[in-house]
């Protein structure tokens, strides 16, 4: 049918593995503004949820690594991590082969997708799923961008990533949710875990919410290294996701900076 | 040998399960099958975290080799600064400090306090 439901989130694993240590007043509002999320996605009416990722070595390595990935599973499992760290039980996660098929062959028509019939999810995928299909009854289409390992896929080639993403979806008959999953600026996993950027951040989201194409694309990889981190190199899922909503402009549910959750914590949909 | 196979060590130990066995059941004879130097393999055996992060070994890489090893998170992040301290700044891969050791989560939980 089409694309239903357009929005991003942050995926931090401290986002579950620390969530005692937050402000519980911050935390438990970003944890609403997930919830109104999962809400809106099932009022759409969404037959499956294609997840823009940018995952952190759980599947992909530099042996082999894609620029673009998209699964093709009947079933998925995570968190690869230890349960126990990040509070989340490890599960199975409904895929949809068949209409994972359809729209690879469709992607690519423009985009040179890689695909797997096997996924094991990271953080990255798990974090978000806990809180927008807590029941795990939704099929997932986790997709990856190579936002970890350089070199890295170019952010112009994100956007058109998005755009076949929306062709697709517009050419199945099925009702599609997406939701891209990404930092912002941080420093995830390092000594300088908890640094945030605000004010690039903030410069970001706006671009973003109103998905202004060419201020997304302005960033180099030297830039965001520098004033962003390592971390800001997932603003490719966030760029994904703006290209799939073809022009609508987002609102910024939730914002905040979350220091022990290592990002900004944020949750923003685009009015389709 | 080459941060390349150091991590690919530990991308396999952080996915697979029966890696995992491998490894925890006989570290030394696990380690055997690899062609790493000394210095490597001490990192992976000890496990090092913070000699593990000087190598250069990713922080996406790294943070789950140490959630396996049920290593606390500020233990992790402190693990690496002393690290830092011991043998000097990071030597390869994508990763540098760039906060002076400032513990970021820390101040900002006291700053919401």
């Amino acid at each position: 049918m089409s694309l239903v439901y357009a929005g991003i989130c942050s995926h931090g694993p401290g986002i579950t593995a620390r969530a005692d240590r937050a402000d519980p007043v911050l935390r438990d509002e970003f944890y609403r503004n997930f919830d109104l999320m999962r809400k809106d996605i099932v009022n759409a009416g969404a037959d499956a949820l294609i997840i823009i990722a940018a995952e952190h070595f759980a599947n992909f390595f530099m042996n082999n690594m894609p620029a673009f990935c998209v699964g093709m599973a009947e079933e998925y499992e995570g968190p690869i991590e230890d349960p126990e760290w990040l509070k989340i039980a490890r599960t199975k996660v409904p895929g949809n082969s068949d209409l994972s098929g359809r729209i690879i062959r469709e992607m690519m028509q423009t985009v040179d997708v890689a695909f797997s019939e096997e996924w094991k999810f990271d953080h990255g995928i798990s974090v978000p799923l806990n809180f927008l299909t807590p029941d795990y009854d939704l099929p997932i289409i986790p997709m990856n961008i190579n936002c970890q390992g350089p070199p890295l896929t170019p952010l112009h080639r994100a956007w058109e990533f998005g755009e076949a993403i929306r062709r697709a979806c517009d050419a199945v008959s099925e009702k599609i949710a997406i939701v891209g999953t990404g930092g912002i600026s941080h420093w995830p996993a390092t000594p300088d875990s908890g640094k945030i950027n605000v004010e690039w951040d903030t410069k970001f989201l706006a671009r973003f919410a109103r998905n202004d194409k060419q201020g997304m694309l302005s960033y180099s990889d030297e830039e965001t290294y520098a004033d962003a981190g390592q971390g800001g190199y997932e603003i490719r899922t966030l760029i994904a996701t703006a290209s799939a909503a073809r022009g609508s402009k987002a609102n910024i549910h939730f914002f905040e900076p979350i220091p022990v959750f290592a990002t900004s914590a944020f949750c923003a949909s685009f009015e389709l | 040998m080459s941060l390349y196979y150091l991590q690919k060590i530990l991308y396999d130990i952080n996915r697979d399960p029966q890696m995992q066995n491998a490894y925890s059941q006989n570290i030394e004879h696990f380690l055997e099958q690899y062609v790493l130097t000394d210095e490597e393999r001490k990192a992976l055996a000890t496990p090092d975290i913070g000699l593990l992060y000087v190598l250069g070994v990713n922080g996406q890489i790294l943070m789950h080799f140490a959630a396996y090893h049920q290593i606390e998170w500020d233990d992790y992040l402190q693990r690496m600064r002393d690290g830092i301290a011991e043998y000097g700044p990071v030597r390869a891969g994508v990763y540098a400090m760039t906060g002076n050791g400032l513990n970021f989560a820390d101040a900002t939980e006291n700053n919401s306090d």
